[in-house]
C-alpha cells in the first residue's frame, strides 16, 4: 500500500534525525582517539601494564601523543598486529640507544616546534659531550639516560613540583646513583656528595623555597653534565656570586691558585659542603683556613691578621653601639637618628665580608674603618641619651629646693601659729 | 586680710543656703592628739596621691592610643618627644605605687586602730571598696603601656580570674574581651582605667569622705580607755589650719618623693609586646600581687580533690570578704572591749603579706 | 612635731595685731615655697600640652620629601623610624617609596638611575621597581609603603 506523501517526508524526516543523533552521539562517546596499546596493556599484570597506568600523568600524553609515536606501531589496530615491524613497531630500546629514541623527536626543531617552539632541542647533542654520553658510547651502560633523570610513562615536565627533576629533587635524583657506594663501585668518585651537598647553604636555601639556589645541575650542567675544571671554578660561583669572583681574580690568590692548579673558591670553601663562612676562618688562629698555607712572617700571614684584626675591631665597636642604643631606648630615649646612622655600619660590615676576596688589607680595612667611624658615633649619642636621662636630675634639684623652702616655711608657720 | 576671708566666705555660704555651715566647720573640726595622731595623715596623702594620678592621667591621655598598634608608640612618644613627658609619665607610675603603698598603710592602721568600730563601719567597707578599686586602678593601668612584661603579667592575672569556680570563665572573657589578651583587652583596660574605675572611685570617695567628716576622726580604743580613767589628757587640734598644714606638709613630701623617684629612676620603656612570643623567664605580677602569686606557687596542684590554684582563690576570697565585714565580726570593739584576736589576726596578715612578698622578691 | 594646743585656750589667728617681724618672715618663706613649687609644676604641664614640632609618633608615617626637590629618575634614602627607606621618583613620574633594607643581609639599598631598578652594593642583589627581588640573593621583595601628595610634601605611611 503507498503511504501517503505527507507520511513519506515524515518518515524521511525522522530516518534524518535519528541519523544525525547517532552521528553527534558517536562524538560524545568517542572523544578520546583510539589507543589500542594503552586498552590492553592497562589490563595486563606486572610490568607489561605498569606504563600503561602510568601514562595518564605524562606530559606526552597530555600533549595527545600515544605510545606508538615513541614506539612505533598501529595505535588503532587491537590485534596483536598492532605491534609488527610492518606496521613500525620499534619495541623497548636498549639502554645505550635510550639517547637516540628520544632525540628522534626531542633534537628536531621543526617537529618541537609544533609543540613547544621555545624548548631547547639540544639536549641529545649536550649529552653527548657530558661524562655520561661519553661513558655510554665507550660501552658503560651504569650511566645515566634520559630515562633515568626523568622517568619514563609517566615524564613530567621539569617545572611541575612532582617532576624528579624540578631544582628541590635533582639532587635526590642524582644521588640514587652518585650516593650509591656498592653501584658507584669501581668509579673512582667519592660517593658522599649528596650528604655532604644537605649540609651546605645552597641545600639550605633550595628546600626554604628559593628555586633559584643551586643544585647539581646549577654547577655540573644538566645535560652536559661534567665536573667544571679547576680554573673554571672560579666561574662558575661568579655567575651568582659576581662581586667575589671579581675581587678573587683580580687579587694574589687569583694568579697563584691558577698556577699551582688549586680549585678557586672550593680551596677555602669546600665544593659540595659549601656552609655559612665564619668570620674566624680569616685570620691567624690554628682553626682559620689562611694558615693553611701561610706561616709565620710572610706577606699573607700578615694580610691575614691586619684583615681579621679589622673585622673583629669593627664587629665590636657596632655590638658596643648596638648594646648602649638598646639601653636608651629601653629606657625611653629618642634614639632613632642614631640608629639609622649604625644601619650603615653594618652594611660596612658586610661589605668587608665580601672584600676579603681581594686578599688586600688596605681595601679592607678602608671599609672597617669606615663602620668603626659611624658606629663610634651612633655609640657618642646613644651616650649622650643616657646623660640626658641622668641630667633630669639636675632640673629635679631647682623644684626640689622649691619644696624644700615650702616644707620650711610651712614648718615655721605652723610652730609660729602655735606658739602664741 | 582677715576682712576679705570673711566677706568671701560669707559670700560662699550664702549661696549654699546659708547657715554659716562653712566658717562653723572651719572652725569646729577638730583633730585628736595622741600618740598615734601621726597614722591619720595617710588617709589624706592617699587623696593627694589619688589627685596627682587623676592630673597626671589627664595628661597623658591627650597623646596615649589605647590600640594594640599605636599604644608603646605613644608612650614612646610622650616620653621622647614631648617636653617633660618623661616626668609626667614617670611621676603618674612611681605614684599609682606610692598610692597604693600608702592605702596599704591606712588600712592596716585604720584596722589596728579599731577605728572601724560603730559607728564607722561603713566607713571601712566603703574604705575597702576604695582599696579594691585601687587595686583594679593598678591593675588595669599596668597593661596600657602594652610592653612585654606588661603583657605577660596581665595574661597571668586574667588566667587567675578564670579559676573562680562556675562563673570564672566568664569573667576571664569578659576582661580579655576575648579568648586571649589581645588589642581588645588594652581598649577594654583602657575604658576600665579612664572612665569606669575614676567613675566608682569618685562615687565611693565622697561617701567615705562625707562620712569621716560627719562622724569626725575616731580614737584608738586604748586612747579612749585612758581618758576615761583619767591616765592621759584629752587634747585635740583644730584641722585648719593646724592639722591641715601638717597635711600639706606631708603632701609635699610625697611630691618631693616622686619628683625624685621620677628623675632617679625613670620608669621603663621596655620592649613593645609580642602575643605570639614565648613569656620570657620569671614572669611576675606587680609587688602589691606578689604574695598572692607566690601563695599559689606553694599550693601544690591538688589538694583533696580540689585544683590548688582554686583552693587559693577560694581561701584568699574568702580572707578578703572576712576582712571587709570584720566591723561586724569584731562588735565588741564597739562597746570598746578590745579582743586581743582581732588585733593577733591583724598582725598574722600583715606579716603574711610582708614575708610573701619578701620570698617572691629574693 | 605635734603643736599641743588646747583650742579653748588659745584660739588661732584670733584677733592678733601684734607686729611681728618673724611673722613677715615666715609668710615670705611660705609664700615664696609654695610659688615656687606650683610654678615648677605649672611649667612642666604648659610645656607638656604644648604639641611637639612632630605630632605624631614617626614610625608610622614620615614626610619623606618636597615636591620638586627629586627629579625624575632620582631616588632619596630618608629615615622612617629607625631604619632606613628609599622614595623613588621614577622616570614616568611616579613615587613609589619602600623599605631600604635589603632582604638578604640587611645593607642599604640605593636606586639606580642608569638600571631604572633598586640595588644592593653588598652582594649585587636588584630589585625591580615593584619591590620584587629579581636578580641576586635577595630571597624576599621589599616591603613597599603607600605614598601620598599634601600640598607641597610627599608623605610615605606605612601600615602599622
Amino acid at each position: 500500500m503507498k503511504r501517503s506523501l505527507t507520511t513519506r517526508s515524515r518518515i524521511r524526516g525522522c530516518a534524518i534525525g535519528v541519523a544525525i543523533m547517532l552521528w553527534g552521539l558517536s562524538f560524545a562517546s568517542a572523544a578520546p582517539p583510539k589507543n589500542s596499546c594503552i586498552s590492553c596493556h592497562s589490563q595486563l599484570p606486572g610490568q607489561y601494564g605498569q606504563p600503561a597506568k602510568l601514562f595518564s600523568a605524562d606530559v606526552h600524553q597530555q600533549a595527545g601523543l600515544s605510545c606508538a609515536d615513541c614506539h612505533g606501531g598501529d595505535r588503532n589496530d587491537d590485534s596483536m598486529n598492532a605491534m609488527s615491524p610492518a606496521k613500525g613497531f620499534r619495541g623497548a630500546p636498549a639502554k645505550a640507544q635510550v639517547p637516540a629514541f628520544c632525540g628522534r623527536c626531542h633534537s628536531n626543531p621543526s617537529y618541537m616546534r609544533k609543540f613547544n617552539p621555545s624548548l631547547r632541542t639540544d639536549q641529545v647533542s649536550e649529552y653527548l659531550t657530558s661524562v655520561h654520553g661519553k661513558r655510554l658510547k665507550q660501552g658503560d651502560t651504569k650511566v645515566a639516560v634520559c630515562v633515568d633523570c626523568h622517568s619514563v610513562h609517566d615524564i613530567r615536565a621539569p617545572s611541575d613540583t612532582r617532576a624528579p627533576v624540578y631544582p628541590t629533587h635533582v639532587a635526590e635524583t642524582c644521588a640514587r646513583c652518585h650516593a650509591d657506594a656498592n653501584y658507584m663501585k669501581g668509579y673512582k668518585i667519592p660517593t658522599n656528595q649528596y650528604a655532604l651537598y644537605k649540609k651546605s647553604v645552597h641545600a639550605a636555601d633550595l628546600a626554604g623555597g628559593d628555586t633559584s639556589a643551586p643544585t647539581c645541575t646549577t654547577c655540573h650542567g644538566n645535560h652536559g653534565a661534567t665536573p667544571p675544571g679547576v680554573n673554571s671554578v672560579a666561574s662558575v660561583c661568579g655567575t651568582c656570586h659576581v662581586m667575589n669572583q671579581q675581587l678573587f681574580e683580580k687579587s694574589p690568590h687569583g694568579a697563584a691558585f691558577a698556577k699551582m692548579g688549586l680549585p678557586g673558591c672550593v680551596q677555602c670553601h669546600s665544593n659540595h659542603e659549601i656552609v655559612k663562612p665564619e668570620d674566624s676562618w680569616v685570620g691567624t688562629d690554628p682553626k682559620a683556613v689562611c694558615v693553611t698555607c701561610h706561616v709565620e712572617g710572610d706577606n699573607g700571614y700578615k694580610t691575614a691578621q691586619a684583615i681579621a684584626g679589622g673585622i673583629d675591631k669593627l664587629k665590636a665597636t657596632y655590638h658596643k653601639a648596638d648594646d648602649v642604643l638598646n639601653k636608651a631606648e629601653q629606657s625611653g630615649m629618642e634614639v632613632s637618628s642614631a640608629r639609622v646612622e649604625l644601619t650603615s655600619a653594618h652594611s660596612d660590615l658586610i661589605k668587608a665580608r665580601v672584600a676579603v676576596h681581594s686578599f688586600n688589607a688596605a681595601d679592607v680595612l678602608k671599609i672597617t674603618n669606615q663602620g668603626v667611624a659611624t658606629s663610634r658615633q651612633a655609640q657618642a649619642a646613644g651616650i649622650a641619651a643616657l646623660h640626658e636621662r641622668d641630667y633630669r636630675r639636675k632640673g629635679l634639684a631647682i623644684s626640689l629646693i622649691a619644696i624644700v623652702i615650702a616644707l620650711s616655711g610651712l614648718y615655721l608657720k605652723i610652730r609660729k601659729m602655735e606658739q602664741s | 586680710m582677715a576682712g576679705i576671708k570673711r566677706r568671701t566666705l560669707n559670700w560662699i555660704d550664702e549661696r549654699l543656703g546659708g547657715g554659716g555651715s562653712i566658717e562653723e566647720f572651719l572652725r569646729h573640726k577638730k583633730v585628736p592628739l595622741h600618740r598615734h595622731t601621726a597614722w591619720y595623715y595617710f588617709g589624706g596623702i592617699a587623696l593627694f596621691l589619688f589627685v596627682v594620678q587623676v592630673l597626671t592621667g589627664i595628661l597623658l591621655l591627650m597623646y596615649y592610643r589605647p590600640t594594640a598598634s599605636g599604644a608603646f608608640e605613644s608612650v614612646q612618644f610622650i616620653v621622647t618627644q614631648v617636653k617633660f613627658g618623661w616626668l609626667i609619665r614617670s611621676i603618674h607610675s612611681w605614684s599609682a605605687n606610692l598610692m597604693i603603698l600608702i592605702v596599704f598603710i591606712h588600712m592596716f592602721s585604720v584596722y589596728f586602730m579599731k577605728a572601724y568600730r560603730k559607728p564607722r563601719e561603713l566607713t571601712w567597707v566603703s574604705g575597702m571598696v576604695l582599696f579594691f578599686i585601687v587595686l583594679a586602678f593598678g591593675f588595669s593601668g599596668y597593661l596600657l603601656p602594652w610592653n612585654t612584661l606588661a603583657f605577660f603579667a596581665t595574661k597571668v592575672g586574667t588566667d587567675m580570674a578564670g579559676f573562680v569556680p562556675f562563673i570564672g570563665p566568664w569573667i576571664r572573657v569578659f576582661l580579655r574581651g576575648g579568648n586571649e589578651v589581645t588589642g581588645a583587652t588594652l581598649t577594654r583596660f583602657f575604658g576600665f582605667h579612664v572612665a569606669v574605675l575614676p567613675g566608682l572611685a569618685t562615687l565611693l570617695l565622697a561617701l567615705h569622705l562625707l562620712l569621716v567628716q560627719r562622724l569626725g576622726m575616731s580614737v584608738p580604743p586604748g586612747v579612749e580607755k585612758r581618758i576615761k580613767e583619767g591616765k592621759e589628757r584629752e587634747r585635740s587640734m583644730p584641722f585648719f589650719p593646724n592639722f591641715l598644714l601638717r597635711d600639706i606638709m606631708g603632701w609635699y613630701g610625697a611630691l618631693g618623693v616622686l619628683g625624685a623617684l621620677a628623675a632617679i629612676f625613670p620608669w621603663e620603656l621596655g620592649t613593645k609586646a609580642n602575643p605570639f612570643a614565648s613569656a620570657p623567664a620569671g614572669i611576675h605580677p606587680e609587688w602589691y600581687f606578689l604574695f598572692m602569686f607566690q601563695t599559689l606557687k606553694y599550693l601544690p596542684s591538688k589538694v583533696f580533690f580540689i585544683d590548688g590554684e582554686l583552693l587559693g582563690l577560694m581561701l584568699f576570697g574568702l580572707a578578703g570578704a572576712l576582712w571587709v565585714i570584720v566591723p561586724f565580726l569584731d562588735y565588741k570593739a564597739g562597746f570598746g572591749r578590745t579582743t586581743r584576736f582581732f588585733t593577733g589576726l591583724g598582725i598574722f596578715a600583715l606579716g603574711y603579706i610582708i614575708v610573701l612578698s619578701g620570698l617572691a622578691l629574693f | 612635731m605635734k603643736g599641743d594646743t588646747n583650742s579653748e585656750k588659745c584660739p588661732v589667728g584670733a584677733g592678733e595685731e601684734k607686729p611681728d617681724p618673724g611673722r613677715r618672715w615666715v609668710n615670705l618663706l611660705l609664700g615664696t615655697g609654695v610659688v615656687a613649687t606650683i610654678a615648677s609644676f605649672v611649667y612642666p604641664a604648659i610645656r607638656y600640652v604644648i604639641p611637639p614640632p612632630v605630632s605624631e609618633a614617626s614610625n608610622l608615617s614620615v614626610v619623606a620629601a618636597k615636591i620638586g626637590e627629586l627629579k625624575n629618575n632620582a631616588a632619596k634614602v630618608f629615615k622612617f623610624g629607625s631604619e632606613p627607606a628609599i622614595l623613588i621618583h621614577t622616570v614616568g613620574g611616579q613615587y613609589r617609596a619602600f623599605t631600604a633594607v635589603c632582604t638578604h643581609l640587611g645593607c642599604t639599598v640605593q636606586y639606580r638611575s642608569d638600571l631604572h631598578e633598586i640595588w644592593c652594593p653588598c652582594h649585587n642583589g636588584i630589585y625591580n621597581l615593584q619591590g620584587r627581588n629579581v636578580s641576586g640573593p635577595p630571597p624576599r621583595p621589599l616591603a613597599q609603603y603607600q605614598v601620598h601628595i599634601q600640598g607641597e610634601d610627599v608623605v610615605v605611611v606605612r601600615n602599622a
